[in-house]
């Protein structure tokens, strides 16, 4: 006879064996996919980008775990996801923006966004994107206007020749600026048509795609940007319809509805390539908590995000829309994931009981 | 007419691939268990009514002696499952459910003396109705786990006809090869027993479907259904491909309707081992009371395939097995995705069990909130949304659960597989399954 066993044995209900991967995992690797971009914009905008996003992450982490401290709960700081919308948030930050900034972002963006309701998986909207609607309403000038030329560029993106037709405005004026107000700018004895056949010139694509470029921390190298979104894709942490969905409707309605549409497919490409698009598209819209959970309500969602920010580009107030678009499907997402539920098996009409 | 079809584009929605883990056994054959010395048999081992006590403390018994009879209508026979006394009848917590149920325990002779001389009977003129009779008085149950009564699966209502038989090999569940070595080392004989089956149904048209991570088996059924007309169906390798509905879909594309059987959709599903068992009731008369077990695990020495005697203790094969490896923290009875944690060593094999399994290394994960990533819901392949009945469950929510169709949750366990929170999804939802059933 073997001895009798001495120490009890465990019982749990089934499954007795689990997957891997696990809610810290899958966030440090978005963090890490963050990574390449974040090397570009120290690169472009000298270790000032750096700063910035170190303050916004250091401080999201320590306000979250401040907040879960004083809430009386289980410290979970280290699940990567504090971390992810500080870096996140320091991304959609101007890189010459006062210091207090990012710390006041991450301030609202992890106590009042995520811990007032409830913490990780439960607050409706995107922590990073609230803490900067946040930041726009309460500092607009010091969100708007504290841009950086990039390395060996301008803000604007604009080839030399472009410049010297347009006023001072242009010095701080970012692509989709251009795009938007780009009118006023032109000296008043020069054509503004041929600042836009400049803006979507392939030098500006150019600029653009590689990051050299004005604009948030985060979001000026699309290459890059690309480049970690497809790492996500591979390993399946996150579902590609919703950035495809988002993108793929920006470009339509861009190219369908009206505009200085001097070279249609530059002009599509000015679009998808500028702002915040790309980085929205992949890492913001994609955020679990609050998108959709079912793959037919994410395609919603994202074509719901490729909507609102064609419109608020082309006839909103403000040269960009991507955080506005994807806050608004935010709240949305509880009514689509109701709407888009999988049809349970065996409820299909032509099977019936025979 | 023999042909293997590759049906690939058949497929169910959801499921997972998890390590499969058969490599310690898959090509081990399969070994008989000594004697044991006692066996407790449970006298509910089948869905249904358990079968009422044929034996009393002192009585002596055969291999093979009915120790319980058949109770209601769906209820099957107990047998003894070695030669010896009986030497008490008395209540133990069931193996799988942990209810209390009578069980007979019998200490061996060790002359394993059998019931009746073991003769072949002559099965050419067999009528269905005696293959019923003969199926359900050797208490043949099916053996992928379920344990339903097998003559009611082949006697379907009159109103819902069957044309498609099909012969459960996919044993998808990771660890376990029972299955598997079975239809290695006794092929002619399932085909043999799934013509019984087909004659009781009256079923022209039969399916063997097995997954592709077992071509040795296909290969050895293909020989084996040679001139019969039964088709073997490779299907791909996925958890949970053999369970009922999923395996009707992909090989018919058939939905079982919700709440429904197989045989609203025209079709009965029977595993192998069933199969085989059907064929000693049939020819040798041969009441069921062994079976094939797969005993593996990092916490065994030897990892196993073996002809069990029905009630013999873990411990007593786990032991055959060389012993523990390391100190057991966790024994499950059955695959990892479905089985039932055992409390102690000593609980014996019933007829639904496929394997034992001892895990040395076992971590329970704690949980954590659902960050809403949805992969349960793509997992799912009953196509229901398992974080949200989670929701509903936990806030006593019992009718919206029901009308997201709890109910037809067949406890797979994938959604808690590849829950990144690992939250105990499947827990939440047997004990919102039960809460429904006592507001009946």
């Amino acid at each position: 006879m073997i001895e009798k066993r001495t120490t009890q044995l465990m019982v749990t209900a089934s499954p007795h064996i689990r997957s891997s991967i696990t809610v810290a995992q899958l966030m440090w690797l978005v963090v890490t996919a963050l990574l390449p971009a974040l090397a570009g914009s120290i690169y472009f905008f000298g270790l000032r980008a750096l700063f910035i996003v170190l303050l916004s992450t250091g401080s999201a982490v320590l306000f979250d775990g401040l907040a879960q401290y004083l809430f009386g709960k289980k410290s979970t700081v280290f699940d990567g996801s504090a971390a992810l919308t500080g870096l996140l948030l320091g991304f959609n930050l101007p890189p010459n923006c006062p210091w207090w900034i990012p710390v006041a972002g991450s301030a609202f963006a992890t106590v009042v966004a995520k811990q007032f309701f409830g913490g990780l998986g439960h607050n409706f909207i995107n922590p990073a994107l609230a803490g900067r609607a946040f930041l726009v309403a309460s500092w607009p000038t010091q969100m708007t206007t504290t841009w950086l030329a990039p390395r060996g560029g301008n803000i604007s993106a604009l080839p030399a020749t472009a410049l010297k037709i347009c006023t001072d405005a242009i010095s701080s004026a970012t692509p989709l600026n251009v795009l938007k107000h780009g009118t006023k700018m032109v000296l008043p004895e020069f054509n503004p048509h041929s600042l836009f056949e400049q803006l979507h010139s392939w030098a500006v694509i150019k600029n653009l795609f590689l990051g050299n470029t004005g604009g948030c921390i985060g979001e000026t190298s699309a290459l890059l940007l690309l480049m970690g979104g497809i790492f996500l894709i591979i390993l399946r942490v996150i579902d590609w319809r919703i950035p495809l969905a988002y993108l793929s409707t920006v470009a339509v309605l861009v190219l369908i509805l009206p505009g200085h549409k001097i070279n249609p497919i530059n002009y599509t490409l000015f679009h998808l390539l500028s702002g915040g698009l790309i980085l929205g598209a992949f890492y913001m819209a994609t955020d679990y908590v609050t998108s959709p959970i079912t793959q037919k309500g994410r395609l919603i969602f994202g074509i719901g995000c490729g909507i609102l920010t064609a419109l608020i580009r082309l006839w909103g107030g403000y040269p960009e829309g991507v955080c506005y678009s994807i806050l608004l499907m935010n709240v949305a997402t509880p009514l689509i994931d109701r709407l888009t539920l999988p049809r349970p098996f065996g409820t299909r009409q032509k099977d019936g009981k025979k | 007419m023999n042909k293997i079809t590759f049906l690939s584009m058949l497929r169910f929605r959801g499921g997972i691939h998890p390590r499969e883990n058969k490599e310690a056994t898959e090509h081990r054959p399969i070994e008989v268990t000594p004697l044991p010395s006692r066996v407790y048999t449970p006298l509910g081992q089948h869905i249904g009514t358990p079968s009422k006590p044929a034996v009393k403390k002192g009585d002596t018994v055969r291999t093979g002696t009915v120790i319980g009879e058949p109770s209601a209508q769906v209820s099957v026979p107990t047998h003894s499952s070695i030669s010896g006394t009986v030497i008490d009848v008395i209540d133990l917590p069931h193996p799988l459910t942990g209810r209390l149920t009578t069980t007979v325990i019998i200490e061996s002779d060790g002359n394993d003396t059998t019931e009746d001389e073991i003769n072949s009977y002559d099965c050419s003129n067999i009528t269905p109705q005696e293959i019923i009779d003969l199926v359900r008085r050797a208490g043949v149950v099916g053996l992928g786990g379920a344990a339903f009564p097998t003559f009611i699966k082949l006697s379907p209502p009159e109103d819902k006809p069957v044309d498609t038989l099909i012969i459960n090999g996919c044993e998808c569940e990771p660890y376990l090869t029972a299955d598997h070595r079975l239809m290695l080392e006794k092929s002619k004989e399932i085909v043999d027993g799934t013509r019984f089956i087909a004659q009781a149904l009256g079923v022209k048209n039969v399916i063997v479907a097995i997954e592709d991570n077992k071509l040795d088996a296909i290969t050895a059924m293909k020989e084996a259904v040679a001139n019969t007309g039964f088709q073997i169906i490779k299907l791909k390798t996925k958890y949970p491909q053999g369970a009922e509905k999923q395996l009707i879909k992909a090989c018919l594309n058939r939905e079982v309707p919700s709440g429904g059987l197989p045989a609203d959709v025209g079709c009965i599903v029977q595993n192998v081992g069933t199969a085989f068992a059907v064929r000693n009731a049939v020819r040798f008369h041969r009441p069921l009371y062994e079976r094939v077990v797969t005993i593996t695990g990092n916490g065994v020495k030897e990892p196993k395939n073996l002809w069990v005697r029905i009630g013999t203790p873990t411990r007593d094969l786990i032991e055959f097995c060389g012993g523990y490896n390391g100190e057991p923290q966790k024994i499950i009875m059955g695959g990892p995705m479905m089985g039932v944690a055992l409390a102690d060593d000593s609980v014996p094999v019933v007829k639904g069990t496929s394997g034992i399994l001892v895990f040395n290394d076992i971590r329970e994960p704690s949980e954590q909130d659902c960050i809403r990533c949805g992969r349960c819901i793509e997992a799912c392949p009953m196509g229901l949304s398992p974080t949200r009945l989670n929701y509903h469950i936990r806030a006593k929510r019992w009718q919206q659960a029901k009308a997201e169709h709890i109910l037809d949750c067949i406890e797979c366990g994938c959604c808690a597989y590849v829950c990144p929170a690992k939250i105990r999804l499947v827990h939440s939802f047997k004990f919102g399954k039960a809460q429904l059933a006592r507001m009946k």
